[in-house]
């Protein structure tokens, strides 16, 4: 595939793909395509995909409807559970009115206690995520996925084949290698690309439901940053890893922030970055079910316990991307990750020797002005 | 041939100026920052500015308001600078601003080693003082005049608009004046000490803001963070210094 406009009306077009996805979403329902919508990485999207469903994001990065979430919920919660359930309730987002089916998983307080109200309103199920990644806590969670399978066959009359199953996988490892590939790029000191770009990739991607084609288009534009690589353009800043909370265009001001004093996101160490993509699942394992398994409990979340994997991953992205400074950007009252962050501080700044900065936010813009200073001063320090 | 740098410092309460020689602060100056940031920055700079000055650095908020500036630095950065002149060799800062407070670690050579802020709210910052003055009919050159009268009182709100309606009750209780100013003064000075306790701080502590200006809170600062808390006649030009300082460094 060759792609034929410039890489800034690319990637302007990749940030697009939330609000075209609306459209293309109602085409294809009109077309009787069903659609399937998650909240979290753990989501084993191969089943769905499996079925010929589409698959669509309903974690909400924008504030709007936080006040309407609010006369049901504490103010003193995480944002994003905040927004994705007002989103929900008024109706305002078309990804959850034409989506048949809601899928969450018991991941973090907020969110599965958010999802037993947001089941008055939608059919909601609920997939029992085990916190820990013990032998037990796999097993577990491959009977999770089967129920999870057994839901859809019911919910939408059809039935899906390990055959189906082995074909999503292979689809969708081929879509993680070709996001690999492309993230990766920034590995090249100067970096190819800036982090705002990137992320623009790394969120529209999701917001494709043809995952060939989006794969494809992922391949050609690593291609063409290759080819137009301008080495002058992000020499001499310093490279940052982003880590924490998911980040959602709300939380872009700490991009903006880090790119306009001095600084470049080489690599984002969170949900749609590293942590969600780097790993493949196996596509020798003769059982689908434990393949799927491994694979998915094994995403370095902050709500596991003990979440070893999250340090082996820092400890390589830091020294594969040449991390000059980390930033850890934590959602208002996201308790795994905020005490987490202190183990995080200790590694990244004793067993690497790497400065790292933690960061509180929501999705307001009150603390732009705040946010931009504490960044200039941390890139300062470097 | 250019001889001198100058710092501009737009805090959220005052802007400060310093006309530094390489060794020195030539000249310096003070104004409240009100409603109109850009505008005192400009007067500040003006009244400061002449042929000799070679190299500009703003910093503060306002950093971004004077189209003069050669160069913006964080106040952070400045605050470290201007610590490490007046200080010595200290091992960090505490600076407690008008609408913020951040604590500094310094290495030995005065660079920011790490740094943590505390914006979320006015709690702990001069804006609490500044409440605190208004309802006790007091201005700030008093606080050192202060001395307790009965019992010690703890003001346990650390809310700006709660400590508000505590001190109103305390007041309502007859408790002396001095008294209540003492809780207040004490209770920011342990929530400053917490919160710098994050960072791993050595030896001596440089104390910068308006508020080092008083002793009674060097005082308390000293008794609630356990180390010795040091301050200098400009440290409320401590930012505005370092800024000029780091220009310093580009005039030829």
């Amino acid at each position: 595939m060759e792609l034929v406009k410039d890489l800034p009306a690319i990637f302007e077009e990749f940030s697009e793909q939330r609000k075209n996805a609306f459209l293309r979403m109602h085409e294809l329902k009109q077309q009787g395509k069903p659609f399937v919508g998650g909240f979290c990485t753990y989501l084993p999207k191969e089943l769905p995909l499996a079925m010929g469903a589409c698959m669509v994001g309903l974690c909400s990065k924008d504030g709007e409807t936080i006040p309407e979430a609010e006369q049901d919920l504490p103010r003193n919660l995480c944002p994003l559970i905040k927004s994705s359930y007002g989103y929900a309730k008024t109706d305002k987002c078309p990804f959850f009115y034409f989506s048949d089916l809601i899928v969450g998983e018991t991941t973090c307080d907020g969110k599965k206690k958010m999802y037993e109200m947001l089941a008055e309103f939608k059919p909601v199920h609920v997939m029992e995520l085990p916190n820990s990644q013990s032998p037990m806590g796999k097993k577990l969670f491959a009977e999770e996925i089967k129920k999870f399978k057994e839901k859809l066959e019911s919910h939408f009359e059809t039935t899906i084949t390990e055959e189906q199953i082995k074909e999503a996988i292979h689809k969708t490892n081929e879509q993680r290698k070709a996001l690999k590939a492309f993230y990766g790029l920034q590995k090249m000191d100067p970096a190819p690309m800036g982090g705002l770009d990137m992320h623009r990739v790394l969120d529209g991607v999701q917001f494709r439901f043809d995952m060939e084609r989006a794969t494809e288009e992922v391949k050609a534009l690593t291609q063409k940053v290759i080819d137009e690589y301008d080495p002058e353009k992000y020499r001499g800043r310093k490279r940052i890893l982003l880590t924490g909370s998911p980040i959602g265009c709300s939380t872009q001001k700490v991009v903006n922030a880090i790119e306009s004093n001095g600084g470049v996101v080489v690599c984002y160490e969170n949900c749609g970055g590293a942590r969600s993509v780097d790993e493949l699942i196996d596509e020798t394992n003769p059982d689908v079910y434990d393949a799927l398994a491994k694979r998915y409990i094994n995403i370095p979340c902050s709500c596991m316990s003990p979440n070893p994997g999250r340090l082996e991953l820092m400890d390589r992205l830091i020294d594969e991307y040449k991390i000059d400074g980390v930033i850890e950007v934590v959602l208002q009252a996201c308790h795994t990750f905020n005490v987490e962050s202190y183990k995080i501080k200790n590694y990244v700044t004793e067993k690497k020797g790497v400065p790292y900065m933690f960061m509180e936010t929501d999705y307001s813009s009150t603390d732009a002005g705040q946010v931009n200073t504490r960044v200039g001063a941390f890139i300062e320090m470097l | 041939m250019a001889k001198y740098s100058l710092g501009i410092d737009c805090g959220s309460t005052t802007v400060k100026g310093v006309l530094f020689d390489g060794e020195k602060v030539v000249d310096s100056r003070l104004v409240a920052t009100s409603a109109r940031p850009a505008l005192r920055m400009h007067e500040v700079y003006e009244k400061l500015w002449n042929e000799d000055v070679g190299y500009v650095v703003t910093t503060g908020y306002g950093r971004e308001l004077l189209p003069e500036a050669n160069k913006k630095v964080t106040e952070i950065t400045c605050h470290a600078k201007g610590a490490h002149f007046l200080g010595g060799s200290v091992g960090g800062v505490i600076d407690i601003g008008g609408q913020d407070s951040k604590a500094i670690l310094l290495d030995k050579d005065g660079n920011v080693a790490d740094f943590l802020m505390n914006d979320k709210c006015a709690a702990g910052t001069g804006r609490f003082i500044e409440m605190m003055c208004r309802i006790l009919e007091c201005t700030g050159e008093q606080l050192d005049t202060f001395s307790p009268k009965g019992p010690t009182v703890d003001i346990t709100s650390m809310c700006t608009v709660f400590a508000e309606s505590e001190i109103i009750s305390l007041l309502a209780q007859d408790v002396a004046r001095d008294d209540i100013a003492l809780g207040v003064i004490r209770s920011i000075c342990r929530r400053t000490a917490t919160f710098a306790s994050r960072l791993p701080m050595q030896g001596s502590v440089f104390f910068s803001g308006g508020l080092a200006r008083y002793e009674l809170f060097r005082s308390h600062l000293e008794a609630a963070i356990g180390r010795p808390v040091v301050t200098h006649a400009q440290s409320q030009l401590c930012g505005a210094l370092g800024a000029a300082i780091l220009g310093y460094r580009f005039v030829k």
